[in-house]
């Protein structure tokens, strides 16, 4: 019998179901991948919201102060014993707590920093001396701790911080209305503390806005500029293949290194100032560039050459074309491009440590030469401290850090969706 | 010099100067394939453009060999022939865009006027201004209509008034035949046009600057047949004040709206003449080849 051979549907249907079943395999690899990005996201910011969201509550003590005229010496208010008043106040909560040991840790459930808090109040309003005011102070962290539930009650006594006594002092004091958790402001209003309970972030977050707006008032013209000259002006010759080589190598050298850099020359060789958000700025400068270059070129290139031609045919120069045409074209592209490029500075943490930022600084900066440091520094700062309220302390500005960056790259889409441009 | 004169000099046909139409009567023997000197009537008395021994080179390759030719006052020259023959680099020429391709050479003489473009003297930004062009591809910015039309006379500063450039707007798109289908809704992106009327938006741009002569590289390339024949009508009229040298793949379109075809090969200038006699008595046995269907 003569071997019937099979027809050409016959071999296609048969390898039909085999090749179905490698794509249906292939999709459900690419699912999973995206499954697993996603768990790691969630986990990331789980993690850090569930650590850090009880810091934007804090512990606060209202006290009713008789800001008495014999205590503070009325002739020299700056250097009064406010904390006498507090002392005085409490020892009226607690008549029952005698001894100085017993006195001094009942004292010390009030943070060492209310005793400056009175001191404000009585400065910029002497007429509260002779009267008598219900006053919210910060409690010490130890407290504060304890009423967020960050202190267990269940270990023995020898194993925290705070002794039975004073949790006992604490509940009455709840009980009383007297202690409570409120929005934390201090966070946001205050800079950089030995203490946490008067610890803040605006001092950071001043100091990354002066160097971003130092880094952003440099790399952004400097990289357009020479980005429009790389792309439009400059010859095609081995000096410019030198130039674009070197631009892409620089934009894979460690961040770190610009820092030394940096130290290197604006600290030693110009003499700047150390610690200063100008220096900062210039080294992130220094880092940024080469992300903007490269995003200005490319967007640059993707404005079809017809558009040049015709802005040439109708006798326009080259510098008409480029600043009336081709360059609102390329705009959106390019502020995309810095805007990511100053995400990438604003979360840069290495190079600034080379130039001094990473010192304990308890002022808000007010210029670009006061010392200072920035967010991400800030949470490495912290990170470092033992303190459990700086545990708290640190997610909660990691999350400040994150909206800053999720805002910029809205920031970067929006102007990107705005003046995109069809044709 | 007659049709006699033309068959006894054999092989070295018509370089000098000759009249439009002076060869009437068939050619029964074609200039042979091999031969690529320029045959017809390459010269006029009227030039306005003159180019003599024309070279042009993309790096070390030669795209245009040695090609003279005159465009005459307000006439439409049509060039055509297969693709890559040169007949669109040649035609970039003559307002120097190819100045903004950095491995373009060109070598001889172009003269508009009487005055040699490519003299180092000479401005490239007001030569555009009187010799304008119209691409294959429209192109127009992506701004209003009114701004597209606007552009060229607010650059070069010919108006001193929103008034007079109302004006200008207004009679460049009335020739480009496009002001009734446009005049309510000029702030409107130019981007948004049917690509027909696109290309005459393009056109009232070029028109705008007042050049003396516009060039136009394949402009119906990309359009369909009606707005085809919308842009050919207008081309017949703008030729009563302008000059217009077009670059066109349709051998139908350069016979309607032209009145001297020039037929270039592989970089060569073949062959030149009236419209009439070039595609109904070729001189060449390329033109002929190509007008025929034969190759291109």
């Amino acid at each position: 019998m003569e071997k019937q051979t099979p027809s050409t549907m016959d071999i296609v249907n048969r390898g039909l179901a085999r090749r179905y079943r490698k794509e249906k395999q292939f999709k459900l690899l690419g699912l999973s991948a995206i499954i697993a990005s996603l768990m790691f996201l969630v986990f990331l910011f789980g993690s850090i919201v569930a650590n850090g969201w009880t810091a934007f509550r804090q512990g606060a003590i209202y006290l009713d102060i008789t800001f008495d005229e014999q205590a503070l010496q009325v002739e020299n208010l700056r250097n009064a014993n406010y904390g006498k008043l507090i002392k005085t106040s409490m020892a009226e909560l607690f008549p029952d707590v005698s001894g100085r040991s017993q006195t001094r840790r009942l004292n010390k459930l009030v943070s060492s920093g209310a005793a400056f808090e009175l001191q404000d109040m009585v400065l910029s309003d002497p007429g509260l001396i002779g009267t008598t005011k219900l006053v919210r102070l910060p409690v010490d962290d130890e407290v504060d701790m304890l009423l967020k539930g960050h202190i267990s009650r269940d270990v023995p006594e020898s194993e925290r911080r705070i002794s039975d006594e004073q949790i006992a002092w604490v509940d009455q004091l709840v009980e009383a209305g007297r202690l409570q958790l409120e929005f934390n402001t201090t966070f946001f209003t205050a800079g950089d503390s030995r203490e946490p309970e008067l610890s803040g972030i605006k001092g950071a977050i001043m100091g990354s806005m002066f160097t971003l707006l130092v880094t952003l008032a440099l790399s952004f013209p400097i990289g357009v500029a020479a980005a429009v000259y790389l792309e439009e002006f400059a010859p095609s010759n081995k000096w410019t293949d030198f130039i674009e080589v070197n631009i892409n190598n620089l934009a894979a050298v460690p961040s770190i290194v610009f820092g030394l850099l940096g130290l290197a020359v604006f600290l030693n060789f110009f003499g700047l100032p150390r610690s200063a958000p100008l220096v900062g700025g210039l080294v992130l400068t220094l880092m940024t560039l080469p992300t903007i270059i490269i995003a200005s070129r490319a967007s640059l290139k993707s404005v079809p050459p017809s558009i040049r031609e015709a802005a040439l045919g109708v006798g326009a120069s080259k510098m008409q074309a480029i600043t009336h045409h081709v360059l609102p074209l390329a705009m959106p592209g390019m502020m995309t491009g810095t805007i990511i490029g100053m995400a990438q500075a604003l979360g840069e943490t290495a190079p600034l440590l080379m130039i001094g930022m990473v010192a304990f600084i308890v002022d808000v900066p007010g210029s670009f030469t006061d010392p200072s440091t920035v967010l991400p520094v800030q949470i490495y700062l912290w990170a470092d401290s033992p303190e459990r309220a700086f545990v708290e302390r640190t997610s909660a500005a990691i999350m400040v850090l994150l909206t800053f960056l999720i805002c910029m790259n809205g920031v970067a889409v929006f102007l990107r969706k705005k003046f995109e441009r069809r044709w | 010099m007659g049709m006699d004169t033309v068959l006894d000099m054999g092989d070295t046909f018509l370089t000098g100067k000759n009249t439009l139409g002076a060869i009437d009567s068939v050619v029964e023997e074609k200039v042979d394939r091999e031969d690529r000197t320029t045959v017809g009537t390459q010269f006029v008395d009227d030039a306005r453009m003159t180019c003599r021994d024309v070279n042009v080179f993309y790096g070390d390759k030669q795209a245009i060999r040695s090609v003279s030719i005159d465009v005459a006052n307000n006439e439409v020259l049509a060039m055509i022939g297969p693709s890559g023959c040169g007949k669109s680099t040649f035609l970039r020429c003559l307002n120097r865009m190819n100045d903004t391709v950095d491995i373009c050479r060109v070598k001889g003489e172009i003269l508009l006027d009487g005055h040699d473009i490519y003299d180092k003297s000479v401005d490239v930004v007001p030569l555009r201004a009187q010799v304008g062009m119209v691409f294959q591809k429209p192109n127009p910015f992506p701004k209003s209509i009114y701004d597209n039309v606007a552009y060229g006379p607010k650059i070069h500063g010919i108006v001193n008034s929103k008034t007079e450039l109302d004006g200008i707007v207004e009679d460049s798109l009335k020739k480009a035949g496009l002001w009734n289908e446009v005049s309510d809704r000029l702030d409107e992106p130019g981007t948004g046009l049917s690509g027909g009327q696109q290309q005459r938006l393009c056109i009232a741009r070029a028109v705008a600057v007042r050049p003396e002569v516009i060039l136009m590289d394949e402009p119906c390339s990309a359009l369909d047949p009606i707005a085809t024949a919308t842009v050919e009508d207008l081309i017949t009229e703008l030729k009563e004040q302008y000059t217009i040298v077009i670059v066109t793949h349709n051998m139908q379109q350069a016979a309607r709206i032209s009145q001297r075809t020039a037929y270039f090969h592989l970089g060569d200038l073949v062959e030149v003449g009236a419209t009439d006699r070039i595609f109904t008595n070729p001189l060449h046995q390329l033109t002929e080849d190509y007008i025929t269907g034969r190759f291109g």
